[in-house]
């Protein structure tokens, strides 16, 4: 008993899918209104769009949004090198290279960026790649902006400063599915301290939401103009004025197919 | 129909609604918004409007004619914006093409602000003519049969 | 980037970018004008492309410079290169004949939305045909779908039975695809991606229920967007009652790119190596496929609209793609791939005999059609030879496919399958004979609702339709070209599926 009620209850998001999925198809079959209709269709989409949220929700996570919160972490680790910076500037004399030190900051930040889109986005080992592109672009523009040697070096070692953290808990990550999902996003978790859900569903659903509504339109406005050319919108007068058209007029001849 | 305090509220409302679809529409670089739900907010401002002071008196400020301008001028927005990235030698909506010199990506900003202006624009029009043709519709059929 | 480099996207580019301008046309000429431009020039890129794809081999686009698996992917090879030319090809053929078919069926004051829609429906097929991402091609789908709709109920000026014919199609659509959508969610929780190549490297190895409920869920979808046999029921009276030129252009394009994602995605993105899609091909679409023939041939036979009778056989030869794709062999897919080809050159040129007939005598009943000849010859032959096409009769290209489907059924062992091709053609010959004896022998009526004027139909609508019944022949004779083709990309589509169950 109690490890059915766990099935059941564990599962409660795709049970709710599920009962709207049939409530919308049922209606769209079994009612003869046409209105009734697009709203069947109506529940029916909406239930796929539920079960989308519930493939990209991760446990624990935020809904997709950048999070200012976030954003000070990010800051903080730019902070720390840009600091660096200074201190190493001012031994070179050179001040405009601390200019410098804070893009390659901001690079690191953006590397951060990078890292938690990714991990909301794919539940596998693509991460990896991604992280390490992005050090590799990450590294050029500093190398070749910096005026002097050292600051370039700072540049990297705050690249570096990252890379250790990201990297090997992402070696843990090459099973597929929700499970993949749920360690990429603890180990995201373990860089950053805010998980996000995935956004590409959500993306997706977008998309299909602006679809359902055009075609809520379209079918809304067909309805409205068969009520003006029927003076109804019911599906079984509709098929009986549409018969007696047909076969009304000469109703001796047979002309049943 | 002397629905005074409707009437004032709905103009109170007006500029409101349609800043915020602004905002909305810009601040979707930055957090949750764009031009779809920009589209829809601007599209309620009139719709309200039509509401309190009839489809005719909307359709004196925002002509039918104007919303099928607009809602061409919006896809040619997007899709202008893709063949633009594409004669500067990006692909198709390619936003990096606009400013290669940039480091910080700064032609993913502003071609994703050319391209959700479109879609706001597209967006909003369209559902005004959507609301316009079903509101506008002679009502040929009696009341009690609804 | 050179225009060779930006070629891969031009076939969806150029519409979608032209169309919406249609609407800010004057009323009258300038709308088909402009459309028609803009289908040639489609039917340019896309003929550059296929060129460029066999000689080249697959040529892949990213969009906004987005990698995949995370961005969108263009992808195109020789499968969906061919079916991009026949769609624009298609549609190159159909604009500058629906001028004066649509003056006659349509108000004209709708004729910039009608083009519109038509540029858009056309934008969309391509689309769907040229993306190498699995939810670009819901959205695309969609894009054509809709579009759609609304082109069908424009035939509401002339029949009101147009609506609800559209509000079936709308509805049945619609629950396909959105059934096609939870098939894709179902493989994006399985592989996480969404790019049809990586899916195919993610989904090996991968025979789960999970995996089986998408592609289940992706075959009904799909088979009721292609009305494969028994979810076919919104077809008859959509083409029935759609404008005539909707009609030859959706029943020469729509069902055909909806086989195309069929054979995308069996042969594409799932693999063989899993009995569960054997399964399906063996007894799913093998028996939906011969039922659909027969069932679909003699409803067929019983009708006394001509355009529902074509619709009808439309369903038919859906069952014989489906039939050839079944086998899961090079032959058989080549036979399917062939006769999408075929079946579109031959049904676009039927239905555009029958808009000239309804553009001169006002009906498609098969009452209108009683002594065609001695009003509309040129029409008149149109309609036979191509209808004699779709019996299969050599020296056209209905024959062609018969052979392709025939050496296929007895190469993968289905000699039965081999006399029920055959034994469906005879009905063919029944139906198609049924409206030849009417046209060549009746005494055309002079009175009451179906007497014809005398006059044939205008240049405009008779070189475009003696084009595609050329086509009919041409590649009937040359059986190389389109043969020769489809074999090479039914070969690289069976390389990537793995072999055969």
């Amino acid at each position: 008993m109690g490890t059915w009620m766990d099935f059941i209850l564990e599962r409660y998001n795709y049970w709710v899918v599920i009962i709207l999925m049939m409530i919308g198809l049922y209606t769209v079959f079994a009612r003869g209104n046409l209105v009734k209709k697009v709203v069947g269709l109506n529940v029916f989409q909406t239930s796929v769009f539920i079960f989308y949220i519930t493939i990209g929700k991760i446990a624990g996570g935020t809904a997709p949004i950048y999070i200012g919160g976030e954003l000070d972490h990010g800051g903080g680790h730019g902070d720390d090198a840009a600091g660096g910076g200074h201190g190493e500037a001012g031994e070179h004399g050179a001040e405009a290279s601390a200019h410098d030190v804070s893009e390659a900051a901001e690079i690191t930040e953006s590397l951060h960026g990078k890292i938690d889109n990714a991990v909301g986005n794919a539940p596998l080992n693509e991460l990896k790649d991604v992280v390490s592109d992005q050090a590799a672009t990450a590294d050029n523009p500093s190398l070749h902006d910096a005026p002097v040697g050292d600051t370039a070096k700072i540049g990297n070692d705050a690249l570096l400063d990252v890379k250790p953290e990201v990297a090997p808990s992402f070696d843990v990550a090459t099973d597929h599915g929700e499970e993949a999902a749920h360690q990429v996003g603890e180990a995201a978790h373990a860089v950053t301290e805010i998980v996000y859900t995935n956004p590409l569903p959500h993306v997706l659903i977008l998309t299909a939401i602006v679809v359902g509504v055009a075609t809520t339109a379209v079918g809304l406005a067909l309805a409205v103009r068969i009520r003006e050319a029927y003076g109804t919108i019911e599906e079984d007068e509709l098929e009986a004025i549409d018969d007696i058209a047909e076969f009304g007029a000469k109703d001796t001849a047979g002309g049943m197919t | 129909m002397e629905h005074l305090i409707l009437k004032v509220t709905t103009k109170l409302l007006f500029a409101p609604i349609i800043l915020f679809a602004f905002y909305v529409q810009f601040h979707g670089d930055y957090g949750p918004g764009g031009g779809f739900q920009a589209g829809i907010i601007f599209a309620v401002a009139f719709i309200l409007h039509a509401f309190c002071f009839g489809l005719d008196e909307t359709k004196k400020v925002l002509p039918q004619q104007a919303l099928i301008v607009a809602m061409v001028i919006g896809v040619l927005f997007y899709a202008g914006t893709g063949v633009a990235t594409m004669l500067l030698g990006g692909s198709f909506l390619g936003y990096d093409a606009i400013d290669p010199e940039s480091t910080h990506h700064a032609g993913q900003h502003y071609g994703i602000l050319l391209v959700e202006f479109g879609v706001g624009m597209t967006v909003a029009a369209t559902m005004l003519t959507i609301f316009y043709h079903f509101t506008g519709r002679e009502p040929d059929i009696d009341q009690k049969d609804w | 980037m050179s225009l060779i480099a930006q070629l891969p996207v031009l076939p969806v580019i150029i519409p979608l970018v032209l169309a919406p301008i249609t609407l800010l046309l004057p009323k009258g000429r300038a709308p088909h004008l402009w459309a028609t431009a803009v289908s040639w020039l489609t039917f340019a890129s896309c003929a550059w492309l296929l060129m460029e794809v066999s000689e080249v081999g697959l040529i892949s686009y990213y969009l906004g410079d987005w990698a995949p698996p995370l961005g969108i992917e263009y992808r195109i090879d020789l499968a969906n290169a061919l079916v991009l030319l026949l769609v624009s090809a298609l549609a190159a053929v159909v604009f500058p004949f629906a001028y004066e078919s649509v003056k006659a069926e349509i108000d004209e004051r709708q004729s910039p939305y009608f083009y519109g829609a038509l540029l858009i429906c056309m934008t969309g097929l391509l689309g769907v045909t040229i993306t190498g991402d699995a939810f670009n091609v819901f959205v695309f789908l969609e894009i054509s779908s809709l579009s759609t709709y609304a082109l069908i109920a424009m035939g509401a000026r002339r029949d009101r039975r147009a609506l609800t014919a559209s509000f079936n199609y709308l509805v049945m659509g619609t629950i396909g695809a959105t059934f096609f959508v939870i098939g894709i969610g179902l493989l994006y929780q399985a592989t996480g991606t969404l790019n049809m190549a990586d899916l195919h490297d993610k989904l090996i190895g991968q025979d789960n229920r999970m995996v089986q409920a998408g592609f289940a869920f992706i075959l009904v979808g799909v088979g009721l967007k292609l009305a494969m046999f028994p979810m076919h029921l919104w077809l008859p009276n959509a083409y029935a009652y759609a404008p005539s030129a909707v009609t030859a252009f959706i029943a020469a394009t729509a069902t055909k790119v909806a086989v195309y994602v069929l054979i995308r995605f069996f042969f594409s993105v799932f693999n063989f190596d899993f009995p569960f899609i054997g399964a399906a091909f063996t007894y799913v679409l093998l028996p939906l496929g011969l039922a659909g023939m027969f069932i679909a041939s003699l409803a067929a036979v019983f009708q006394d609209d001509v355009k529902r009778m074509l619709a009808y056989s439309s369903v038919a030869q859906i069952g014989y793609m489906l039939l050839g794709l079944s086998f899961a062999t090079v032959e058989g897919l080549t036979a399917s791939l062939v006769h999408v080809f075929n079946h579109a050159l031959m049904k676009g040129a039927l239905f555009m005999a029958v808009a000239c007939v309804v553009l001169r005598a006002g009906s498609h009943s098969i009452h209108a059609f009683a002594g065609l000849s001695k009003r509309m010859p040129v029409t008149t032959w149109a309609f036979l030879i191509s209808g004699l096409s779709l019996i299969g009769v050599p020296l056209t290209v209905g024959f062609v496919s018969k052979w392709y489907l025939l050496e296929a059924a007895f190469a993968a062992g289905h000699w039965y399958a081999g006399f029920l091709i055959v034994a469906s053609s005879l009905i063919a010959l029944l139906y198609i004979g049924r409206v030849a004896e009417v046209m060549l022998l009746r005494e055309p009526a002079t009175e009451g609702p179906y007497a014809i004027q005398e006059k044939d139909a205008p240049l405009s609508m008779l070189i475009p339709m003696w084009v595609l019944v050329a086509a009919n022949i041409y590649f009937g004779v040359r059986t190389d070209l389109t043969g020769g083709l489809a074999e090479r990309a039914a070969a690289a589509l069976m390389t990537v599926a793995g072999g055969t169950p």
